[in-house]
């Protein structure tokens, strides 16, 4: 009876993953532009890889009876490293495609952090997007 | 049961990384081909860990643990030559 539900459960498990995964992977020829290309694999991927790995552990715990943190292991490093990897993605992009103007404006006292020159902490690092000023929007062609 | 669960899962992560190496080929910008490499190794993951499923064999998890690994890395180190123009600073 145990074999049964864990066997359901694996295969039910197996069937949603993948599915996640190939949604995921895409939702990367479907969508419009990397920012929105972006949610496909940092969410629904990661999502089902780790649908796929906990139906691995049940397997081998419950039907091939040896227990092991390995897949529990893969499972925290991909839900650690997805959004890390997803930010330096999105810092890339915006550095390499994205003017600093045609950003909108944070509505706070610092600028885009990201922009900030390296090794400079704290609230005071200088600000190019004040928000005293009006939405910096220059048009097409200006610098 | 577990076998056609298996069959559809290779199947659908088949497609999957189609799709990624379609992005890959074809993207724009050089974001979007870090994306499409990052999105491969997490596919190649499922792959390998229901390829380890398949065969009953859970040695494969070591595989799985170093392509994750490997695969973070890469994908940090390609974003910072990007954005810094070096790896280490």
């Amino acid at each position: 009876m145990l074999t049964l539900i864990a066997e359901i459960l694996v295969a039910l498990l197996i069937v949603i993953g993948s599915t996640f995964a190939l949604i995921g992977s895409f939702g990367l020829i479907k969508l419009p532009d990397l920012a929105t290309r972006l949610h496909g694999p940092t969410k629904a991927t990661t999502l089902g890889v780790g649908a796929v790995l906990i139906a691995s552990m049940i397997y081998f715990t419950v039907l091939e009876g040896d227990f092991s943190f390995h897949e529990l292991v893969i499972t925290l490093f991909l839900f650690l490293t997805a959004p890390l990897t997803a930010n330096f993605i999105a810092k890339a992009y915006l550095h390499r495609h994205i003017r600093h103007d045609d950003l909108p404006s944070t509505n706070r006292e610092e600028g885009w952090a990201t922009y900030d020159p390296p090794g400079e902490e704290g609230p005071l690092a200088p600000t190019q997007n004040p928000v005293t000023e009006p939405p910096a929007r220059t048009p097409a062609g200006g610098a | 049961m577990i076998d056609l669960a298996l069959l559809y899962g290779f199947i659908a992560l088949a497609l999957a990384l189609l799709c990624t190496a379609w992005r890959l080929s074809f993207g724009p910008t050089m974001a979007d081909r870090i994306l499409a490499l990052d999105t491969m190794v997490i596919d190649t993951l499922a792959l390998i860990v229901l390829y380890g499923i398949h065969h009953g064999r859970s040695v494969l998890f070591e595989a799985a643990i170093l392509i994750a690994m490997v695969g973070f890395i890469s994908t940090v180190a390609y974003c910072r030559f990007i954005l810094r123009g070096d790896v280490i600073e």
